[in-house]
C-alpha cells in the first residue's frame, strides 16, 4: 500500500539531477561538504524508493504528530476580507505548533539510516529548532541548535523548550545576529564535525538535495488541504496563501495545486517597516538572484554581492535569501508573491485571535493579512486556503509589547479602543 | 593585458627548482585600511612570502573562523569595494612583481559580472582566484573567462574528497591545488594532521600541478613540517592575528614581516 502522508512529488521534473528549479538551485558548497551532501542526496533517493521509510514516517506522522492536520473554515475572520470563503490549514495543531515537524521527522529518520549521532539545525523564531530538539529527543540523537542572539531574547520561550528537550542552544554573535548568521554557524560546525554529524536544515533552500528533500516532506500540507477542501467546498479553492521566509510551508501548500492552473498561489513576503525604508525582508520582492547558502535563488544583497541586513518583526521570516523553487515559481508566473508590513501582520494576528479563537504565529500572520487583501479582490464567490503554519504562543512577549497587553492601563484600553474600530469595519 | 598565470606557475616551479615548498601568505583587502593592507602585504613579500592571496571581504563568509570573519567585518564597515579590492592587487603585485592571487567567496564575483571581475583583476596584474564555495561542477562559465584573461584556477581539495572527485577537480584547475589539511573553517591549529599528508598523497597521484596545503598552519614548525609533504605552504589567521594584535599600524607590518621571515625559514625545512 502507498503511503499515506509521505508523499514526495510524483512528477520529479524538477528540480534536475544537478538540483536545478529552471535557472535556480543548485550546490554552491565547499569541497569539505561535497561528499557530506552527496551522501544525503543518495540516501535520501533509497528511503523514497524504501516502503520501510514511508511506513515508518508514516507511523510517525499519524500517531506522533497527529496528521491530518485540521481545515478549519473562519466565516468571521472572512467577514473582515470582504466576505470571501477562507479555510485555514491548521499545521499548527502539529505536535511542537508548527509544519516543521513534518520535514524534521523525516530528515531525523534518514539521520539514522546514514548511522550518524549527531544533528544540528538553525533556527529563527525557534519553530525549527524545537521541533528538530523534538525528534532528537525522540530518537537519541545529540543535538546542537544554532540561534541568532536578537533571535533568543525575542524567542526566549522556544530557547527554553529546547533547553528542556535536551538541545544544546548557541546564540550566534555574529553578523545581524539572526536566522543567515546562525545557518552560517551550523555550516562552520558541519565542515568540521561532518563525519558523525547531519545539518538537519529547516527549509527549501540550501544546496541540492535539500530544497527538493524538504518540499516532499511537507507536500502533505498541501495534498491533504486539496483533499479537504474539495469534500468541504465541492471545489477547488481560487487561491492558495502562505507566509515566506525560507519557502518550507508555502511551498509544502502550494506543491500539490501546481498542476491545477486555475488555484493561485500567493506567497506573502515580510514588508517589514515597508519595502521603502529598506528594513524588510522581501527577497522576491526586492532582491536580485544572487547565491545563499548553498544555492543560487533570489537574494537580498548589494550591488557587489554583499548580503544585506533583513529585518522583520517575525524571527522565522527575518532572512534575505528565499527557496530556489520559489524564485522559479516567480520567474515563471506561477507563483505570486507580495509583501505584508509588520504592522498589517500584527494587525491580522489580533484580529483572527479575537475572530475566531485561533492565536497564530507572527509568521502566519503575514499570510492571514495577505489573505485580508486577496479576500477583498476575489469577493463574496471567492474560496482559499490559508496556509496557519504555525501557533502563537512563542510570540505573546512580542504580542504583547506590540499591542501593549501587560499591566499599563492607558495602553490596554489603547487596545479596547483599536478592536472596537476593527469590529466596526466589518460591519 | 594578460593576467599573471605563468608568473604564477614560474614562481612555484622555481621553488621547488631550490628544493623547497613555497610561502603562499593570505590577507583580507581593506584591513586593516586599504592602505594598510597594501603596506601588510608588501611587509610579508619582504619577508619572503613568494604568493599572496587577497581576500575579498564578505558579508556571510561561511568558511572562515573567527579571526578572518573579524577582518572582514572591519573592511567593508568601512565601506571596502571590489575596486579596492582591484587596487590591492596591482600595488601589491606592482611593490613585488611577485604573483598575486583573490580568494573569494562566489556571489561577489557573481553579482560584478564574471567578465568584468576577470578583465579587471588581469588587468591589476593578479595570477587567478580560489573560489572556495564554488565547486567543480559549477566553475564552466568562470574558467571560460579566467583561461581567456590568463588566470589561474585554483581549486580547494579536502580531506573527505573521494579520489575520482580529486581527479575531476585537479582536471579543471590550474596554477596549483589548494589541499585543506583538515574539515573546518579557517584559523590556526596547535597541530597539522596526518590527514594532510595522506590527501597530498592522494591528490599528486591525480595530477602534475604542484599541491599546497592551508588551514591551521601558524609557524615555522608546522610550516617545516608540512613543506616535508607538499609544494607549499599557506598561511592566513597567522597574519591576521598579528594585526590584530598590534598596538599600530607599524607595530603590526613589523609582526607580518617577522612572521613571513620565520615561515620562510620553516619552508626551507629550517624550524
Amino acid at each position: 500500500m502507498s503511503s499515506q502522508f509521505f508523499i514526495p512529488d510524483p512528477d520529479g521534473q524538477v528540480p534536475s539531477t544537478e538540483g536545478y528549479f529552471g535557472a535556480f538551485g543548485g550546490k554552491f558548497i565547499p569541497e569539505a561538504l561535497v561528499a557530506a551532501v552527496d551522501e544525503v542526496a543518495v540516501e535520501y533517493d533509497k528511503a523514497k524508493q524504501d516502503p520501510e521509510f514511508a511506513r515508518e514516517l508514516d507511523d510517525l506522522l499519524v500517531n506522533y504528530t497527529g496528521r491530518p492536520s485540521a481545515l478549519t473554515e473562519v466565516p468571521r475572520f472572512a467577514e473582515h476580507a470582504g466576505g470571501v470563503r477562507m479555510f485555514l490549514k491548521r499545521e499548527d495543531l502539529n505536535h511542537t505548533g508548527s509544519h516543521k515537524i513534518n520535514n524534521v521527522l523525516g530528515q531525523a529518520l534518514l539521520t539514522k539510516r546514514m548511522g550518524k549521532t549527531r544533528v544540528i539545525a538553525e533556527t529563527g523564531a525557534g519553530q525549527h529548532g524545537v521541533a528538530t530538539a523534538t525528534a532528537c529527543a525522540l530518537f537519541g540523537l545529540d543535538c546542537t541548535i544554532y540561534m541568532g542572539e536578537i533571535d533568543t531574547e525575542r524567542q526566549a520561550l522556544n530557547v527554553a523548550r529546547m533547553r528542556m528537550l535536551g538541545a544544546e542552544v548557541v546564540a550566534v554573535k555574529s553578523g545581524s545576529r539572526t536566522l543567515k548568521d546562525a545557518i552560517n554557524e551550523a555550516f562552520r560546525d558541519w565542515v568540521a564535525n561532518v563525519d558523525r554529524t547531519h545539518y538537519l536544515f529547516g527549509t527549501v533552500a540550501g544546496p541540492h538535495p535539500f530544497p527538493a528533500m524538504v518540499r516532499d516532506f511537507h507536500r502533505v500540507i498541501g495534498v491533504e488541504a486539496r483533499r479537504q477542501i474539495l469534500e468541504r467546498a465541492g471545489r477547488l479553492p481560487d487561491a492558495a496563501v502562505a507566509c515566506v521566509g525560507g519557502g518550507s510551508n508555502a511551498i509544502g501548500l502550494f506543491h500539490a495545486f501546481i498542476p491545477d492552473a486555475g488555484v493561485r498561489l500567493v506567497g506573502c513576503e515580510p514588508a517589514g517597516h515597508g519595502i521603502e525604508t529598506g528594513e524588510h525582508a522581501a527577497t522576491l520582492t526586492a532582491g536580485e538572484p544572487g547565491i545563499l547558502h548553498g544555492s543560487r535563488s533570489y537574494v537580498l544583497q548589494d550591488e557587489e554581492g554583499q548580503i544585506t541586513e533583513p529585518y522583520s518583526i517575525s524571527a522565522g521570516l527575518d532572512y534575505p535569501g528565499i527557496g530556489p523553487e520559489h524564485a522559479y515559481l516567480k520567474d515563471s508566473g506561477r507563483g505570486e508573491y507580495r509583501a505584508v508590513t509588520d504592522d498589517a501582520a500584527m494587525q491580522a494576528l489580533r484580529l483572527l485571535s479575537r475572530t475566531e479563537g485561533i492565536i497564530p504565529a507572527i509568521e502566519s500572520a503575514h499570510a492571514l493579512a495577505g489573505a485580508l487583501d486577496l479576500g477583498k479582490e476575489l469577493g463574496r464567490d471567492g474560496l482559499m486556503i490559508v496556509n496557519l503554519s504555525g501557533r502563537g504562543d512563542k510570540d505573546m512577549d512580542t504580542a504583547a509589547r506590540y499591542f501593549g497587553l501587560y499591566d499599563t492601563d492607558a495602553e490596554v484600553a489603547a487596545d479596547a479602543a483599536d478592536l472596537a474600530e476593527i469590529e466596526g469595519d466589518a460591519k | 593585458m594578460s593576467g599573471n598565470v605563468q608568473l604564477l606557475n614560474d614562481t612555484l616551479a622555481a621553488a621547488k627548482a631550490e628544493q623547497r615548498a613555497a610561502l603562499i601568505a593570505y590577507l583580507p583587502a581593506g584591513f586593516p585600511t586599504v592602505d594598510g593592507g597594501i603596506e601588510a602585504i608588501k611587509a610579508v613579500f619582504e619577508g619572503g612570502a613568494d604568493v599572496v592571496e587577497v581576500g575579498l571581504p564578505h558579508s556571510d563568509p561561511v568558511l572562515d573562523g573567527p579571526v578572518i570573519q573579524t577582518a572582514d567585518d572591519i573592511a567593508l564597515k568601512a565601506g571596502l569595494k571590489i575596486a579596492d579590492v582591484m587596487r590591492t592587487v596591482r600595488e601589491a603585485y606592482e611593490a613585488s612583481g611577485k604573483p598575486v592571487l583573490v580568494m573569494t567567496y562566489w556571489n561577489p564575483i557573481d553579482r560584478y559580472g564574471v567578465e568584468r571581475f576577470t578583465a579587471e583583476l588581469a588587468a591589476a596584474g593578479g595570477a587567478g582566484c580560489i573560489l572556495p564555495d564554488l565547486p567543480v561542477q559549477e566553475s564552466a562559465l568562470w574558467r571560460e573567462h579566467a583561461d581567456k584573461h590568463g588566470l589561474g584556477t585554483v581549486f580547494v581539495v579536502a580531506p573527505s574528497s573521494k579520489d575520482e572527485r580529486l581527479a575531476t577537480i585537479t582536471a579543471a584547475g590550474s596554477g596549483f591545488v589548494y589541499a585543506a589539511s583538515l574539515m573546518g573553517v579557517t584559523g590556526t591549529r596547535e597541530s597539522v594532521g596526518e590527514q594532510a599528508q595522506e590527501l597530498v598523497r592522494r591528490t599528486k597521484a591525480t595530477t602534475d600541478l604542484p599541491v599546497c596545503v592551508g588551514l591551521g598552519v601558524s609557524n615555522a614548525t608546522q610550516a617545516a613540517e608540512v613543506a616535508g609533504f607538499a609544494d607549499g605552504v599557506i598561511v592566513g589567521s597567522a597574519f591576521v592575528q598579528r594585526l590584530l594584535d598590534a598596538p599600530d599600524e607599524a607595530a603590526g607590518l613589523a609582526a607580518v614581516r617577522e612572521l613571513a621571515g620565520d615561515l620562510a625559514k620553516g619552508v626551507r625545512g629550517a624550524a
